[in-house]
């Protein structure tokens, strides 16, 4: 009997022993980027274009970067929104609870949930060239919103397959169709609509190997959906692999403020999730 | 005539949408053709076999063998389920067992973190953290010479990437067992740790293999922080001191290039494809699985 | 019959050994585990709460020897509480507070740590409110508590298997398919293979929380007669929602009220001639 109570210590001490590792993990990673990237961050770097050339150049900062991202993920953001909004309301107002679409549907968009992002690079690739385009901000933008639309249809189907159908009858009852319960629905789902984007926002910034194939690279802020442009992720891979210091240090420089919006980001996700959670019992 | 407009909108809506859902689903489809229909150039070139088996890299000269390719993503893959699966299952464990709701508040966010960490930053975490062991600690100790661009540092760091996805399916499963199952072993005074094994783990024993096979698929896909530490080179590597050249990196790497040639773009395409088919199969099994025990 | 009282006598040298009624073949296993010499279920000015709410107020009770104890009263009145008290079951409860003693015999529960936890919880047995096989095989949902308690060897578990599966009346349903899951055995068989599981670590009490209100009537009347034929041997402690189930088989009544004993007694006092004011009210549907 008492080495069953052993074996439980044992155990019990290496949960602990796997949870500071965890908590290791978590802090090494944003300490080690902090502390060789902060100290190389200035407002120049955030506020300046690469001068003189990217690899060689060693002044300037990586605005365009900066820039080319908040297009990217911004542009995606609302294409996919705009996608995953009406399909994930189809899913659970027009669709019967058990239909055989519904099903394949949600198993499918849990598989692209799935597929790496560098097949969606490779594919948005072949799919470009097949249309003739070139890489492009507007090429980036659209892989990324393959990209996002599986995380958003599956976060904001969770809660929205708990609405009760009380709400729904309520408004049949009034004689609305079921496009009209949208505005129900949409206000039902509004916080998971909310983190849904923070989520999806998380993930497209961070997206290198999609954006890799398909936004390509560029040391200027684009002024067409046409021209190639840069983003955050590619910035430090990129800046990384140079020689020279000063063009490293911009890379750890790119690395901690894409640390830091991604901090923010899934921090208010939690945020938003718990006080939606407090309001709802 | 109002009526008949309201009811003609509805319809509308519903025909735009269920075109929007089925053509978002046709996405899976139409990649694995895209792809398919890009490889297979190479495919009447090389056979399957030979592709797959041959061991040499030299698209100028058209060899095309993706053996070392396919062994590296293995070895890194396994390595960082090795490491990943211990951590997580202790872990989602203790949290849905043992753990006070006051724990689980601070533990969760960090889980967040880690989860919304782009793989570039995993990455450079490597390359400033990871990688520097290795070559200075690990190397040494073994009285061997390494850069730290190795099989080792790729798998931790992929091993920390699929951390948080791990601990969360767990969870999600274990919190489907039941109350009373636990308090029927409990009641015959079984030890916590006694119940967690035989109650249970033993009842979500299918669901814990396919969580594990999802976090498979996760770390053959990962591309930009495998790239940053893997060392590229195109050799099977022998021992976790070598450094090895995992697929996603291949195609991330020479995605410039392989313009050049058609049949190298070809050779990339059929990559790309392998990596779609088997992530696509093992997602498709284990989110099978893990649907079929979430609806228990 | 009577080799069946005879031989376990010359086994443990002359101490005379109960043998459950349905017993007809020489049972030698038994008596694994050290008995309890002292086994008095008592608690003293127990209070209990959770957060800010107060679940039992000042609980004074002794659970009386190998008789049917039935704890009764309306939802929300303490009564599963108290159950779960006597195996610690409570400290699954977030923020839960235990003050005052429950004891069996010489030892203190509420102050209990881990291995004498599992000694006490082997002592105290629990029926579930629904059958809940463990996910193995009938034959090792009986061998599960004996091998966690320390029983080993094949012939001495297929005995003990065996015995207990008699003991409920399972055995001559399962005997061909002692291997396969026990999830496949119907609602009523796996609420046997349930006490039967509980019985096969030999415990001295019984608690059983609502253990037939999921079943359908037949097999809630089988497990019923089980408990009556058992209380030769246990002594059970039950809670139930259905006054007529505790009119026909308490033998002990417990009567509680916001988390208070109001009453306890004899079942035929209780029932029969109920002393306080909310008794009587509660016996006539006025409270519920």
């Amino acid at each position: 009997m008492k080495r069953a109570i052993v074996i439980e210590k044992v155990w019990k001490l290496l949960m602990y022993a796997s949870i500071a590792l965890v908590l290791f993990f978590v802090v090494s990673v944003v300490w080690s980027v902090f502390r060789r990237g902060l100290p190389v961050l200035s407002w120049e770097m955030v506020s300046s274009l690469p001068g003189g050339g990217f690899y060689i150049g060693k002044e300037g900062g990586f605005l365009n970067a900066i820039v080319g991202s908040l297009y990217i993920v911004g542009g995606a953001t609302v294409l996919g929104l705009l996608v995953s909004i009406p399909v994930v309301f189809y899913l659970n107002v027009y669709l019967k609870p058990h239909s055989v679409l519904g099903s394949v549907a949600r198993i499918a968009y849990d598989i692209l949930f799935g597929i790496p992002s560098i097949v969606y690079g490779a594919f948005g690739f072949t799919i470009m060239i097949f249309f003739g385009l070139r890489t492009s901000l507007l090429g980036g933008i659209i892989v990324v919103t393959l990209l996002i639309i599986p995380i958003f249809i599956r976060s904001m189907d969770e809660v929205a397959k708990t609405i009760p159908q009380d709400i729904m009858e309520a408004g049949y009852s009034l004689g609305s169709t079921r496009l009209e319960t949208i505005g129900v629905v949409v206000r039902q789902i509004a916080p998971a609509i909310a983190t849904a984007t923070l989520l999806g926002i998380g993930r497209a910034i961070g997206d290198a190997a999609g954006v890799m194939f398909t936004a390509g690279f560029s040391d200027s802020i684009p002024t067409s959906l046409t021209q190639q442009t840069a983003s955050l992720p590619l910035s430090v891979f990129f800046q990384l692999s140079a020689p020279q210091l000063e063009v490293q240090d911009r890379a750890y420089a790119a690395a901690v403020v894409l640390t830091a919006i991604v901090l923010v980001l899934s921090l208010s996700g939690r945020f938003i999730m718990n006080r939606f959670s407090r309001n709802k019992v | 005539m109002m009526k008949n407009n309201r009811l003609l909108k509805d319809r509308i809506a519903e025909q735009l949408m269920a075109v929007m859902t089925i053509s978002s689903l046709l996405l899976v489809v139409a990649m694995a053709v895209g792809l398919y229909l890009k490889s297979v150039p190479i495919l009447q070139e090389h056979s399957l076999w030979e592709l797959l088996s041959e061991g040499e890299w030299r698209p100028m000269a058209g060899r095309f063998g993706f053996f070392p390719f396919l062994m590296g993503t293995l070895y890194v893959s396994l390595l960082a389920l090795g490491i990943a699966i211990p951590i997580s299952l202790l872990m989602a464990i203790y949290l849905t067992e043992y753990a006070h709701s006051a724990v689980k508040r601070y533990v969760f966010p960090l889980l967040d973190i880690l989860a919304g960490l782009p793989s570039v930053i995993y990455g450079v975490w490597g390359m400033l953290v990871i990688v520097p062991w290795v070559s200075d600690v690990v190397a040494p100790s073994l009285r061997r010479d390494s850069s730290g661009y190795t099989v080792l540092a790729t798998g931790v760091v992929l091993g920390v990437t699929v951390i948080p996805l791990l601990v969360s399916l767990f969870i999600e499963i274990f919190s489907n067992v039941g109350r009373e199952s636990r308090e029927a072993a409990l009641s015959l005074g079984a030890t916590r740790w006694q119940t967690t094994m035989d109650v249970v783990l033993r009842q979500t024993a299918p669901g814990v293999i396919a969580a594990v096979v999802l976090a498979a698929s996760r770390t053959l896909g990962e591309t930009i922080a495998v790239i940053m530490v893997c060392g590229n080179l195109a050799i099977v590597p022998s021992s976790l001191l070598d450094a090895c050249y995992p697929i996603p990196a291949l195609i991330a790497n020479n995605y410039g290039e392989m313009l050049s040639l058609p049949l190298y773009e070809s050779a990339l395409m059929f990559a790309a494809f392998i990596l779609f088919f088997v992530v696509l199969g093992f997602n498709l099994f284990s989110r099978l699985v893990l649907r079929k025990m979430n609806n228990r | 019959m009577s080799i069946a009282i005879s031989i376990p006598q010359i086994f443990s040298a002359g101490v005379i050994h109960r043998v459950p009624w349905t017993v007809h073949i020489p049972f030698v296993v038994d008596r694994k585990f050290p008995r309890l010499e002292d086994t008095r279920l008592t608690t003293r000015n127990l209070n209990i709460s959770i957060g800010n709410s107060h679940i039992l107020k000042d609980v004074n009770v002794e659970i009386p020897q190998n008789k049917i104890t039935c704890i009764i009263g309306p939802s929300g009145c303490g009564k599963t509480t108290l159950l779960r008290t006597f195996n610690r079951f409570v400290d699954s409860i977030e923020g839960v507070r235990i003050d005052g003693e429950v004891n069996l015999g010489k030892q203190d529960i509420v102050s209990a740590g881990a291995g004498e936890m599992s000694e006490l919880r082997r002592n105290i047995g629990l029926v579930p409110q629904r059958p809940c096989p463990l996910p193995m095989s009938i034959y090792d949902n009986i061998a599960y508590g004996c091998r966690i308690h320390g029983v080993r060897g094949k012939r001495k578990l297929d005995l003990v298997v065996q015995h207990y599966l008699e003991a409920v009346g399972l055995w001559e349903e399962v005997k061909d398919r002692l291997h396969t899951p026990a999830s496949k055995l119907s609602g009523g068989q796996q609420q046997r293979l349930c006490l039967a599981r509980s019985l096969a670590v030999e415990p001295s009490y019984l608690l059983a929380d609502e253990s037939t209100s999921a079943l359908d009537p037949i097999s809630s009347r089988t497990v019923e007669d089980l408990f009556v034929k058992l209380k030769r041997d246990y002594s059970i402690v039950m809670v139930t929602h259905t006054l007529r189930q505790a009119q026909r088989i308490a033998d002990y009544v417990i009567f509680m009220y916001l988390g208070e004993v109001i009453e306890q007694g004899d079942a035929k006092e209780v029932f029969g001639n109920p002393k306080h004011e909310l008794t009587r009210k509660y016996l006539s549907g006025g409270i519920s």
